[in-house]
């Protein structure tokens, strides 16, 4: 098992250094920099602009250094815990991230518990009863939940959550807490606000997870020891539970790997209409402004995130099933 | 059928045909000479769903070749009157005699309280509609000119059965339009996309070793990365002063660039099962080029689950444009896509006043129900020879 995860481990890193480099890449591809939009919104409001400030200011961050330094700097910035400095807000990007990233964390958290707890009975009741009204109905459902597009579901949530429950339109907490220190009551107010993006960032992972189960759930079902134990007289409610759920339960940890890519994009388009104070509005106006640093180490935290819940929904696998932990992965 | 009197054994009256076992029936003829291709249609045709979802997008792909016919408005036509109408009403009857499909006049005040236009209907007019019939002119296909439309209301009366925009456009008219972006751009995407992961999975599958491994690394880093975020990075490189039908090649290319890796990892899987068989190392030993093993021996055998699988990636295409447009980043006017025109209902009072901006989901919902349905049914009917 010690193996197993050191192997696993080892593995991360080249992953993260080649995602780290594709970051840079992008990050670096628009012409210009942060400066040059700068300078240029400056003389667009008839100010001056003295070029040896500028000039100074890039040498400053290391704008005018070639590529491949740049990339250096930065990701042996971030060994060190050094994220860069963001041009917009004026503060090193750590300062901008802390917070949002943690509450990324825990929206992305609920959402796969969310959907756990919608996906599981369903898939339980539409594979005992395959081709019934009932298992139409359902699948119907997830799929519509999978092509609803999620901001606007978001936008439709928020209208009707406000009309009829009160609740204060966006944001994840209430508007008193927001500079607040971490207290009892923050926590309460964010819980109270999270229904909604966890709804509707779930709603489109269901589907695929219900037909998963149910697939998995039927293959199982047609195997001859279910029938000997179902000839043995074991009542119908146990014995799924007892031995083919069982069995398909594995791929509910497996799939957290997948999932999360897609959660955490979803929780993007959704931060941006709810007006989230997680990473998805900063983002995207770092991405304009081509505010770098903030951008890249925005993408990199987000790509960590994935990289790290992978690994441990990996971990978790193995510790389930002996056969992944003995053969050396899923590699 | 007699029976025989000493032992009361039935015995069959039909002629004795020592051969009959070897010979088949002309339907075991028909099941056991059909092509794989037939095989395969004759197992999607079972899935009622699958099939009928098949249909209605290719009818929907067809009224993209004849949008400026069906719609009832030209692109670009603004009614100033009309300001935020809300969807006109279509009747039947009036006063309990039977006109076929007419539309009452359409009249607004101004609420001057809530400072809204309040639409109603003027039921003393009554303007029936008429089909093909002579509207906004248009160039159909940019060769001939022409001003036929499915239907439009008379001369003077409007016609928005899905209400206008803020502009005084109808929307029915530009979802109509929008469907040509919309849909296309899953379709070229796919393309794009599947050259991608058949040349790299089929690479990486055929040769094994450093190709192979390398290729999966490549597809694990993508695949470990959050999609939207990376897409709206890329867009965000999209040059500012791009034509937008480049900014539309470009966001297509983009879309497709983190979407051939579930192709890949379908055609490696496959093809490092196929590479041991008999035809292949025959066609090895023949001295075909892996280039042409790949193409002539080894792709035809898994072409059917690779179509099964892009039909089911269309629909994650059609709603990233969607998502991107809708941020800003994606699609910008004057091309019209679902993605734009939701883009217009992005905050709230769309929602509390003006709801029927959101109707452009309608359709995004429907093709993305109707491609996964469809996927679902191609991909149990990909392999015939299972039942």
């Amino acid at each position: 098992m010690a193996y197993y995860i050191g192997r696993r481990l080892l593995l991360m890193i080249p992953t993260l250094i080649v995602i780290s480099f594709i970051i840079f890449v992008i990050i670096q591809l628009p012409p210009g920099d942060y400066l040059e939009s700068y300078v240029a919104e400056l003389e667009s409001q008839g100010e001056s602009v003295d070029p040896a400030q500028i000039a100074a200011l890039r040498h400053q961050y290391g704008l005018d250094e070639p590529f491949l330094i740049q990339y250096t700097t930065w990701a042996t910035g971030m060994l060190h815990g050094d994220f860069g400095y963001s041009f917009e807000y004026g503060l090193p990007v750590t300062d901008v991230v802390g917070d949002r990233l943690f509450l990324t964390v825990i929206v992305s958290l609920f959402t796969i518990v969310f959907t756990w707890l919608i996906a599981f009975p369903i898939g339980m009741y539409t594979a005992t009863h395959q081709y019934s009204w009932g298992d139409y109905g359902l699948t119907l459902l997830g799929f519509l939940g999978l092509a609803t597009p999620n901001f606007l579901l978001a936008l439709v949530m928020l209208y009707f959550a406000n009309v009829t429950f009160g609740i204060s339109i966006g944001g994840l907490m209430d508007p008193e807490y927001l500079d607040a220190q971490w207290s009892w009551d923050k926590l309460m107010s964010i819980l109270q606000h999270l229904w909604i993006p966890v709804i509707v960032i779930g709603t489109s992972g269901t589907a695929a997870m219900i037909r998963r189960l149910r697939a998995n759930l039927l293959d199982e079902l047609h195997k001859p020891y279910v029938v000997t134990a179902r000839a043995k007289g074991v009542p119908p409610f146990r014995l799924l539970v007892k031995y083919p759920l069982r069995v398909s339960l594995n791929f509910f940890v497996a799939d957290v790997g997948s999932m999360l890519p897609s959660i955490i994009s979803g929780a993007e388009i959704v931060a941006v209409v709810l007006s989230l104070p997680t990473t998805g509005p900063i983002l995207i106006s770092a991405l304009q402004s081509q505010d770098m640093y903030l951008a890249g180490s925005f993408l990199m935290f987000l790509a960590l995130l994935t990289v790290i819940g992978v690994l441990v929904s990996d971990i978790a696998l193995a510790l389930l099933d002996p056969r992944i932990r003995l053969e050396g992965g899923r590699m | 059928m007699k029976t025989m009197p000493d032992t009361g054994h039935f015995v069959s009256d039909k002629p004795f045909d020592p051969y009959s076992v070897e010979k088949i029936t002309p339907e075991q003829e028909r099941l056991y000479f059909a092509s794989q291709w037939r095989l395969m249609w004759w197992v999607f045709k079972r899935h009622r769903l699958a099939l009928f979802c098949g249909v209605l997008l290719i009818v929907m792909y067809l009224s993209i070749l004849v949008a400026e016919f069906l719609a009832p408005y030209a692109l670009k036509t603004r009614h100033t009157d009309y300001i935020y109408s809300p969807p006109q009403p279509i009747h039947l009857f009036h006063e309990g005699e039977f006109v076929g499909p007419f539309v009452y006049g359409w009249e607004y005040e101004l609420d001057m309280d809530r400072l809204l236009r309040v639409y109603s209907e003027d039921t003393s007019r009554v303007y029936p509609l008429s089909f093909f019939c002579q509207g906004d002119p248009y160039e159909f296909w940019g060769i001939w000119k022409s001003d036929r439309h499915l239907v439009c209301a008379p001369d003077d009366a409007a016609l928005f059965m899905l209400g206008t925009d803020r502009l005084g456009r109808d929307m029915l008219s530009r979802i109509i339009y929008g469907a040509r972006i919309s849909l296309t751009i899953g379709l070229i995407g796919i393309m794009v996309s599947f050259v991608l992961g058949v040349t790299l999975g089929g690479f990486a599958g055929y040769y094994g070793g450093w190709v192979d491994s390398s290729v999966q690394r490549i597809t694990e880093v993508i695949r470990s990365f959050p999609e939207l975020p990376l897409w709206m990075a890329l867009s965000a490189v999209l040059p500012v002063t791009w034509s937008p039908i480049w900014v539309f090649f470009g966001i297509t290319i983009i879309l497709a660039l983190l979407d051939w890796t579930g192709l890949a990892r379908a055609v490696r899987s496959k093809l490092l099962a196929l590479r041991e068989e008999d035809y292949c190392m025959a066609a090895e030993l023949m001295g075909a080029r892996p280039v042409r093993v790949i193409r002539r021996h080894l792709l035809p055998g898994i072409l059917s689950h690779l179509i099964a699988s892009a039909t089911l990636s269309i629909p994650a295409m059609i709603l990233g444009e969607t998502a991107l447009s809708f941020l800003g980043l994606g699609l910008r006017p004057p091309i019209t896509s679902w993605g734009v025109l939701l883009n217009e209902a992005q905050n709230i009072n769309v929602v509390a006043i003006y709801p029927w901006l959101m109707l452009p989901v309608v359709p995004v919902i429907i093709v993305i129900l109707a491609f996964n349905f469809f996927g679902d049914g191609l991909r149990d009917a990909a392999d015939p020879y299972k039942h």
